[in-house]
């Protein structure tokens, strides 16, 4: 057998090949975010925030990026693992020498690869359509590295969780879809966070959404803003603690409730 | 050593016994068919040796290891063809196959094994644009592209015409020239008689046959059907002494006895009796 790392590679770059095979699922994971952002930007061009020299859309590309860490990553492995549940493929690996921990790289690297499209997308069209700023400083982005890593281990981690939820890949559209618009609208990605009723605050500020966004608004708005957050700061390092938090609670859902087959099957 | 041993094997779905205490010993290099009606309990009991099924009770060893506690390692030395298979769909024979090799100590060529199926001409062609047949033999190849000592075959041929089924037959042959142990299921009797050294015939759960496909229901010393024409009407016999019956015949009517036959109960019929035993 090829040595670990190698086969790390091959699966990855074999799932991303079949991710760009497979139309329905560019269309609905890598492109989405882009569209809104069209949708958005186009819709809400030159508009300020309130009492700042933030616009709009500054404020919604932040949020859009959030929420690409989970269309990419939680979306999109909470449909595509029934999906080869369903179909077989888990079956099939199971039945080969293929090392579990391949699979889930292989996944992994497809979430990073659709991530990543999407930032570049949302940042070049943001930019020379919407006039978004970038971050100044090198450190900046190094936390936005940072930020997305932990959002995209974090976001596999619960999309993996979740899988185990859906008969199918159907059945799993319907349910993670509608969880991902709710905490788009709950965690500040659509709305203003600090404009949101209280208790829709405090449901947020449990899951992991609402701090990915908070922390990426630090990345790609003034430091001034951080003033309007409800902590009256972007909250760097609360943020990253909670994402942690989040990651080890996926890696223990993932741990206990994965499976490879179908419960019919076992 | 066998490369198959169970014994006393049981699997229970809610309170019915899928498997009711079955024996099973499959020796290196044979090829032994299951064969059995729909939900006799086929796919369960080569499920269970393949890993993927828990049991209830029983000793299951296949090459020598317990399938519910085998290691990856166990995974290099068998061959799995699902019975049905619905994924790859995106990706082309000859990507799959590259992609698996990788998992094995020591596969097989690609080339070499889509040539082997007879898939060259589709080695460019994604999964999901090939014919049932074709796709069949791509599940195929990924079963052998590891260089298994053992092969499991789940009903593979269903739904193939007779020209592919012998073209798969052929495959099969050669793959036991190799020395591969073969364990295939099966609904077609034609395909266990002529691929299978043995048939293990399985009705609800339970072993109703385990010899070769020639002696199975005893056909090959047992009742035989004598049936001749006595002038008004066909007449019948059921016995296993038809020569004592055809001298008989031959002493009652002067010269050749009109329309004289003597029946075999064909591989059909000597499987659908001892199925039919077990049928309430």
């Amino acid at each position: 057998m090829t040595k670990l790392p190698a086969l790390y590679f091959d699966r990855a770059i074999f799932e991303v090949r079949l991710l760009l095979r497979d139309r329905r699922t560019v269309m609905f994971s890598m492109l989405l975010p882009i569209f809104l952002l069209v949708i958005f930007g186009s819709v809400f061009n030159n508009t300020k925030l309130p009492h700042t020299n933030v616009s709009f859309a500054q404020y919604i590309v932040a949020g859009l990026i959030a929420s690409g860490l989970l269309y990419s990553s939680f979306q999109q492995l909470a449909i595509a693992i029934p999906e080869e549940r369903s179909n077989g493929t888990l079956k099939r690996i199971m039945g080969s020498p293929m090392p579990p921990s391949v699979y889930f790289v292989g996944k992994f690297a497809v979430s990073l690869f659709i991530y990543v499209f999407q930032v570049i997308f949302l940042l070049g069209i943001g930019h020379y359509s919407y006039h978004i700023n970038f971050p100044v400083t090198a450190s900046l982005w190094l936390d936005f590295v940072l930020i997305s890593l932990l959002g995209l281990i974090v976001s596999s981690l619960l999309g993996i969780a979740f899988s185990t939820l859906a008969k199918d890949g159907k059945g799993a559209s319907a349910i993670a879809a509608p969880a991902v618009l709710f905490f788009q609208f709950t965690s500040g990605v659509y709305f203003i966070y600090t404009d949101l009723p209280k208790w829709m605050q405090t449901v947020a500020a449990i899951f992991p959404l609402k701090w990915m966004a908070q922390s990426i608004r630090g990345v790609f708005l003034p430091k001034s803003f951080g003033y309007l957050e409800a902590a009256h700061s972007f909250e760097l390092t609360k943020s990253l603690i909670v994402l942690s938090i989040w990651a080890v609670v996926g890696a223990i859902l993932c741990r206990f409730t994965f499976r490879w087959l179908p419960k019919s099957e076992s | 050593m066998s490369a198959i041993d169970v014994s006393g094997l049981v699997r229970r779905y809610g309170d019915h016994a899928a498997v009711n205490g079955l024996d099973l010993t499959v020796a290196t290099g044979e090829c032994v068919a299951i064969l059995g009606p729909n939900g006799a309990g086929k796919t369960t009991v080569v499920e269970i040796l393949e890993g993927y099924r828990t049991r209830d009770e029983g000793e299951v060893r296949v090459l020598g290891v317990d399938p519910a506690r085998a290691e990856r390692s166990w995974r290099q030395r068998i061959g799995v063809v699902l019975q049905s298979t619905g994924d790859l769909t995106d990706i082309t024979v000859t990507e799959a196959l590259q992609h698996f090799s990788r998992f094995y100590d020591s596969p097989r060529q690609v080339p070499e094994v889509i040539e082997l199926v007879g898939l060259s001409e589709k080695a460019r062609e994604r999964a999901g644009k090939l014919s049932g047949g074709q796709r069949r033999r791509l599940d195929v190849a990924l079963g052998v592209i590891g260089r298994p000592e053992l092969l499991f075959l789940d009903e593979p041929t269903t739904g193939f015409d007779p020209e592919a089924r012998h073209v798969f037959w052929q495959l099969i042959e050669r793959l036991k020239g190799e020395g591969v142990t073969i364990l295939l299921t099966t609904h077609y009797l034609e395909e266990a008689d002529a691929l299978a050294d043995r048939v293990v015939v399985i009705a609800r759960g339970e072993k109703v046959a385990d010899t070769t496909p020639a002696d199975l229901g005893n056909r090959n010393l047992g009742i035989v059907i004598v049936r001749w024409h006595d002038g008004t009407k066909f007449c019948e016999e059921r016995t296993d002494t038809p020569t004592e019956t055809v001298r008989r015949l031959a002493a009652t009517f002067a010269g050749e006895i009109a329309g004289l036959e003597i029946i075999r109960p064909s591989l059909e019929q000597a499987y659908l009796e001892l199925v039919g035993e077990q049928s309430p």
